[in-house]
């Protein structure tokens, strides 16, 4: 470790045994090599990093800057997927939990040792999956009306209005069902489910509404089932309407056990 | 472990594409497991962040009904650096028709035109 570097921790596994490598294509949030540290039974994976970038001052105002934590965000993924391939689970630490050294990471897996373990143990073999569903974003301009007979009236334009509305208000109640099904049926295949705010277009780069995002901690040897009912629903959703998948994630979404909801069996 | 690796077979059923920035954001900011480093972040900014972000996220367009456009001129989140680029812009002509007139102190309105024709003929600012 040189003077104005820092240690980046990404996620903790539990020590297997022989250190494994992680393939030199990925690389973390400064775009450095990462490696293991071993320790009180545990592996973490890390980086060094720059001080400059990512010490206490710095690290306040980049986080601000969209474009930096766009790209530390994706690195801090990169690493994660990794860590998920590499390991029969990982679990992802919060972007920017950084260390002066391997002293202070050391010091950190004994401290959360008990933490660590309970939660490898409950999110062994399991994956998650993000699903996202949209509705096609609304038509610019109401189809014409039919041509009226005589000289529109006030009452014409009144009752097009209504009825505009009124089939506006049929179509989202219907996007709002489907959606809700295709949540169920996810859901009874899911060990626990998390849903987020919906996304909004320039982040998601999507046009419509988000209808639902949610996350569904699916038990590995259950995955294939998963991904072939999303597409069976991606199949059988009504015109307009688009199912996201992403996955497998390593479960963000579950490391703390609280916020699940397991309302699924 | 021979478990697919998430980016590259991505297997997004409509789109064929791999996560957005939103699906990271929402989980690296605010999920995985929290436990302290070194550096101590305060852990307000980041929320605070969070919920800047969130805003972005959840409903810019229920916002921007709300009357709330922050982020637009906010260089952390506005896609425009685009206010700051037009406050550069707007720097450069000053000081452009400053030198101008330094140059030509009497220039009178009719003379417009000359000025055009001057740079017409390279003689602008940019000798300068």
């Amino acid at each position: 470790m040189t003077d104005g570097e820092l240690l980046y921790a990404y996620a903790v596994a539990r020590d297997a045994g022989p250190a494994r490598d992680v393939p030199e294509t990925v690389t973390g949030v400064a775009d450095e090599p990462v490696r293991e540290v071993c320790h009180a039974g545990f592996a973490a994976l890390v980086g060094r990093v720059p001080a400059a970038e990512f010490e206490e001052g710095a690290l306040r105002e980049r986080l601000e800057d969209l474009a930096w934590l766009e790209r530390v965000a994706r690195g801090h993924q990169r690493v994660v997927d990794a860590a998920v391939s590499l390991f029969p689970c990982a679990l992802p630490l919060r972007l920017a939990t950084v260390y002066h050294d391997e002293d202070g990471l050391r010091r950190m897996l004994t401290a959360g040792r008990e933490a660590f373990g309970t939660a490898l143990d409950r999110l062994e073999g399991r994956v998650e999956w993000g699903v996202t569903v949209y509705a096609a974003p609304a038509p610019a301009e109401p189809a014409p009306p039919p041509k009226p007979s005589g000289p529109p009236s006030g009452r014409d334009y009144l009752r097009r209005r209504g009825a505009e509305r009124r089939a506006a208000e049929a179509d989202a109640r219907r996007e709002g069902r489907a959606a809700e099904a295709v949540h169920e049926t996810l859901a009874a295949l899911a060990e626990a489910v998390r849903l987020y705010p919906p996304q909004n277009s320039p982040l998601s780069g999507h046009p419509g509404r988000n209808l639902l995002n949610a996350a569904y901690l699916v038990p590995r040897e259950r995955a294939d089932d998963f991904t072939r009912t999303v597409a069976e629903l991606t199949d059988q959703a009504p015109d307009g309407f688009r199912i996201r998948l992403t996955g497998p994630w390593a479960p963000y979404s579950f490391v703390t056990h609280d916020p699940c909801v397991p309302d699924a069996p | 472990m021979s478990f697919p690796s998430r980016l590259p077979d991505a297997r997004s059923p409509s789109e064929g594409s791999g996560a957005n920035l939103a699906d990271i954001l929402e989980r690296v900011l605010d999920k995985g497991v929290v436990i302290a480093g070194d550096i101590r972040i305060n852990l307000l900014d980041i929320e605070l962040l969070t919920i800047k972000l969130r805003l972005v996220v959840a409903s810019v367009d229920r916002a921007k009904e709300m009357g709330i456009d922050w982020w637009e001129s906010d260089p952390s989140l506005s896609s425009g650096a685009r206010t700051r680029e037009l406050r550069e812009e707007n720097e450069r002509l000053r000081a452009r028709l400053a030198a101008l007139e330094e140059e030509r102190p009497a220039l009178p309105a009719r003379d417009a035109e000359g000025v055009r024709d001057r740079q017409a003929d390279g003689r602008g600012g940019e000798e300068r």
